[in-house]
């Protein structure tokens, strides 16, 4: 028996913006179906650029990425868009619909499925992120933290194989944060959380990569990566105070 | 704006369950074409005009008492016909011609025709175009322009305004908030030149929220076509409730036509 090929490969990823400032310098990267992984890493980084890598909305400059097998080009975009599910920073940028369920519908209907599997996946997709009451609701009269919920159910929609979230946890309050938590951590799928908030991928994610200057500087189990106070601080990355790794 | 966060557009729907609210969205829409088509076909230089926007009137308000919007919100929906006010006002003292005395002023009599029978064109369309907006959700008003054909593109930016004017409308607020926490009064040439910038800010702001929507819905598998759910037929019935309201103006032309 052969196991499953990884969710996300990514090999020797290099990229420059067109105004030629070069933001990734040979990304490595190969997350096993199932895991959950922080991408940790300063301002500038370069984590936001590899997240539009995984997806196929940047194109490498060198190098390759892999979805479950799947390698990213412009003949596989549909597929890969539908595997890859991004959940982006602003909840306000990715709902766009006049409904929570016709936004959930979109991604669904973009791929051409009936209108019954449409609503099907609608409904299993807002149970699983709690917010089947919002259905009907205009996403601007819910909260910031059912926003984000909603904006992840958008993507669960697609049936990825691995989900994406940018800084999932920014302006959220406690409770928002704990919410998310559970939600995401229910979910059957392979998770990449890019954050700045260490605590959040201590609680959630068993292992952390760190990304800094466009190249991956350190990849590892959670506990250990946060708990070597040299390289944290070598890549701008602080623990709040009083908060202990290994606990 | 004012209305506070989800106010400024979905504020002028008003739910309700009356016959009008359960027309469908398309059918709607073609009646208040037909009938502002109707009331802007009557000759304003006709003797039996102002009897004909009455008729037409009484229409349109049996038409907002069937559907339950109040004098108020009717009223309110005057408010956007004030420039026409003005212009229609203008008319009967820059118009040649014969002139008239009215109220102790000599005016144009053909620029009092003119200008009256624009100000109650205005105003009965205005009415109709109001019972629309406060009997029909806007989603259902694009499903609706949808439906009769109006190309994607435009119902695709019409449905971003409805998404994003609140969003816009809240960074603009939060903006002059901001401005006035800092002592900004406004007033005067300092004032422009900082509303100016305020423009401009607001401009790159939406401009690059625009596009990071735009990488989102890429993400998710946009290709140009925005598709909607299925949409039912609908029923003879309705449609005869839908064209009840031009076709009641038609008939208040036709007479004039022929008895006038
Ligand atoms: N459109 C662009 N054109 C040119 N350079 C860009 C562009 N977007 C980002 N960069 C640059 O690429 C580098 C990496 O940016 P990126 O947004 O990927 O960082 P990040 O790790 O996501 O940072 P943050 O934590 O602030 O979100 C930065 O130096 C940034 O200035
Ligand atoms: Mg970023």
């Amino acid at each position: 028996m052969t196991a499953p090929p990884p969710s996300l490969l990514v090999e020797d990823l290099a990229f420059a913006y067109p105004d030629g400032h070069q933001a990734l310098f040979g990304v490595d990267l190969r997350i096993e179906r199932g895991e959950r992984v922080a991408l940790l890493g300063p301002n500038g980084a370069g984590k936001t650029t590899l997240v539009l890598h995984l997806n196929g909305i940047l194109r490498a400059g060198r190098g390759e990425v892999t979805v479950a097998g799947l390698p990213v080009a412009k003949r596989s975009l549909p597929e890969i868009r539908r595997r890859v599910g991004v959940v982006f920073q602003d909840p306000d940028d990715q709902l766009f619909m006049p409904t929570v369920a016709d936004d959930v519908a979109f991604g669904p209907r973009n791929l051409g499925l009936p209108e019954e599997e449409v609503a099907a996946r609608v409904t299993a997709a807002l149970e699983q992120v709690r917010m089947a009451d919002a259905a009907d609701r205009p996403p601007h009269h819910l909260s910031f933290g059912q926003r984000r919920r909603v904006a992840v159910a958008t993507v669960l929609a697609m049936q990825p194989e691995i989900v994406v979230l940018d800084e999932p946890s920014s302006n959220l309050d406690p409770a928002g944060r704990r919410e998310l938590a559970e939600v995401l951590t229910e979910l059957p799928v392979t998770l990449l959380m890019v954050t700045h908030d260490l605590p959040y991928a201590a609680q959630m994610c068993p292992r952390s990569v760190i990304l800094d200057g466009g190249v991956v500087v350190a990849d590892g189990p959670t506990p250990d990566v946060l708990s070597d106070a040299g390289l944290l601080a070598a890549h701008r990355l602080e623990l709040p105070y009083g908060f202990s790794p290994a606990g | 704006m004012g209305a506070g966060p989800g106010g400024t557009l979905l504020a002028r729907y008003v739910p309700g369950t009356s016959a009008v609210h359960r027309l469908e969205p398309h059918l709607k829409l073609v009646s208040v074409l037909a009938f502002a088509l109707v009331v802007v076909a009557t000759p304003v230089h006709a003797p039996w005009a102002p009897a004909a926007y009455a008729g037409y009137l009484l229409a349109v308000l049996t038409a907002a008492a069937v559907a339950g919007v109040s004098p108020a919100r009717l009223a309110r929906g005057l408010v956007v016909e004030v420039p026409f006010v003005a212009f229609a006002v203008l008319l009967p003292f820059v118009a040649a011609g014969p002139q008239v005395e009215v109220l102790g002023l000599s005016v144009s009599r053909t620029g009092l025709a003119a200008g009256g029978g624009l100000l109650a064109k205005a105003t009965l369309s205005i009415l109709a175009a109001t019972i629309l907006s406060a009997t029909t959700e806007p989603r259902a008003l694009l499903r609706g322009l949808e439906r009769l054909r109006l190309p994607q593109v435009l119902v695709q930016i019409l449905m971003f305004m409805i998404r994003y004017a609140d969003v816009v409308g809240g960074e603009l607020h939060r903006m002059r908030v901001a401005r006035e926490s800092r002592g900004f009064h406004g007033g005067g040439l300092r004032g422009l030149r900082v509303m100016a910038a305020t423009a401009g800010s607001l401009f790159v702001r939406s401009y690059e929220r625009g596009e990071r929507v735009h990488l989102a819905m890429l993400s998710r598998g946009y290709t140009g076509r925005l598709p909607t759910g299925a949409v039912s037929a609908a029923a003879p019935g309705a449609w005869a409730v839908a064209l009840s309201l031009p076709l009641a103006a038609a008939a208040v032309l036709l007479a004039g036509m022929l008895l006038g």
